[in-house]
């Protein structure tokens, strides 16, 4: 039995900043921050949005294009993010609310640093799969922090995608998922902490590169397949540069891996990252287009997955939503005060 | 704090524009009531939940410069009318819009956004605003 994807939806919000207006404030060169890190605007939340409201403007999306889906047929939804607005009390089961898909349903929240988008893919495959549910929705959606000064407030972006798993009309087809795992502290947040913390330097070849690299390999060798298989590929992207390096490592030309890589000019969404990229890739794709995806998290692992895009995506609803470059067009620029208002940066008396 | 329990009984209709129709003179109502002041007697069972269409029309509007609390990261901001594709009359904020560029039967569409929250500590509330129709 095929599993795959049924439906998706995408959303980012409007607002940007550019790293040479974050620089500005903190005495550094930000033009070339940004330049060395392929990052040339990063978005920006409003200050009524939070990974609730984008994980449900991506679930709205994605329903809007399957209007045959029964919400009520939705088994299980998983919101993956590092920035779930409650320690305690699940993003999903408000996300899940305003889809109206409860209450015969299961729903968790998950976190895996930047790959728990993909993460809740693959565990709706195995739900879906088993045929314990119809449908499962699987959402990667951060507002993700950088502490004030430190080279992760020029990536550390916002947005958000969701996927419907199913089995039937599937517009693209996994066929097959695998991930590496390790324990490789490379970025982390304790408990009750406002800023993650990095490695440095150490978050590069033993941590993206390697579990990247490894996840690629392994499917590779399990499918039997080449870069030169695959239509398009999607790599977790913190910045543009990783992913660029990754691809090219792995035998991938920039063509292939051009509709995927967004965070040149959105930022790194973290846990949105894959899922948004795999977004903008199924927003061009046909028929017959295979698709290679692997996402980080740190911590750390990679989730690999082997798409093919079916017929099914000739009849299937894009244009009941917005797609991604209509999400991503006509941004609003903030300056840096604005941008620390909206982002709470800012201590009030209150 | 507020109360919770009550915050939760407005979920539907925050999160879905849910209301309810007096099945016995058509009338809409939302937020819901499940007493038609109209029909009185003549309208018991027969309230029904409805869903408001979440697309509409600016049917007036005003910029707010002073805010209360829950909203004063935002202000300026424009709060409006909008009169819904099935004739519901609904006030909410409207965002992601430039203040400037709202006009009196733009099309607009709702989404959940954030409304407040109980302080550091307290719950969050969410629910509809509306963003221009893309």
């Amino acid at each position: 039995m095929d599993v795959g994807i049924v439906s998706y939806g995408a959303y980012v919000p409007r607002f940007r900043i550019k790293p040479e207006e974050i620089g500005r404030i903190w005495g550094v060169d930000g033009k070339s921050m940004g330049k060395g890190l392929m990052i040339y605007q990063k978005s920006v939340p409003g200050p009524d949005e939070d990974v609730v409201t984008i994980a449900t403007e991506a679930a709205r999306y994605m329903m809007a294009r399957v209007p045959e889906v029964d919400p009520s047929d939705i088994g299980a939804i998983y919101v993956g993010s590092e920035s779930h607005p409650y320690a305690v009390k699940p993003t999903s089961t408000i996300v899940a609310e305003a889809i109206e898909a409860t209450p015969a349903m299961t729903a968790a929240d998950m976190e895996f640093a930047c790959k728990a988008g993909t993460a809740g893919i693959q565990a709706c495959m195995g739900l879906v799969g088993s045929g314990m549910i119809r449908y499962g929705v699987a959402i990667g959606a951060d507002t993700s922090q950088g502490a004030p000064g430190d080279a992760l407030e020029y990536s550390a972006s916002a947005g958000g995608a969701a996927y419907l798993i199913g089995t039937e009309k599937i517009i693209a087809r996994i066929n097959k998922t695998l991930s590496f795992t390790t324990d490789t502290p490379d970025f982390w947040r304790r408990e009750g902490q406002p800023y993650p913390l990095h490695g440095g330097r150490f978050t590069g070849e033993p941590a993206y590169f390697r579990h990247i690299t490894s996840a690629a390999k392994m499917m590779f060798e399990a499918m039997g397949t080449k870069p030169e298989d695959y239509k398009y590929a999607v790599f977790h992207q913190p910045n543009g540069k990783f992913p660029t390096r990754v691809a090219a490592q792995l035998g991938f030309t920039p063509e292939q891996i051009e509709y995927g890589l967004l965070t040149p000019n959105i930022g790194n969404t973290y846990s949105g990252a894959v899922p948004l990229g795999l977004a903008n890739v199924l927003d061009h794709a046909e028929p017959g287009d295979r698709i290679f995806v692997t996402s980080y998290g740190s911590g750390a692992g990679s989730d690999a997955f082997d798409i093919t895009v079916t017929d099914e995506i000739k009849e299937y609803r894009r244009d009941n939503a917005p797609v991604l470059e209509k999400v991503m067009a006509d941004p609003v620029y903030l300056d840096y005060g604005v941008y620390a208002k909206y982002k709470g940066k800012i201590v009030l008396a209150r | 704090m507020s109360s919770v329990a009550r915050e939760w009984r407005e979920i539907p209709g925050r999160y879905n524009l849910k209301g309810t129709k007096c099945t016995n003179c058509g009338t809409v109502y939302f937020p819901s009531r499940h007493f038609c002041p109209k029909c009185r007697r003549a309208g018991i069972g027969k309230i029904e939940e409805y869903a408001v269409c979440r697309t509409g029309k600016v049917y007036t509007y005003s910029i707010v410069h002073e805010a209360p609390d829950c909203n004063d990261m935002q202000k300026p901001y424009a709060v409006a009318m909008v009169r819904t594709d099935d004739g519901v009359m609904i006030s909410a904020q409207l965002v992601d819009v430039d203040l400037d560029k709202i006009e009196i039967g733009m099309s607009v569409r709702a989404v959940l956004r954030k409304l407040s929250t109980d302080g550091e500590a307290g719950i969050i509330r969410y629910g509809y605003k509306f963003v221009p129709m893309d």
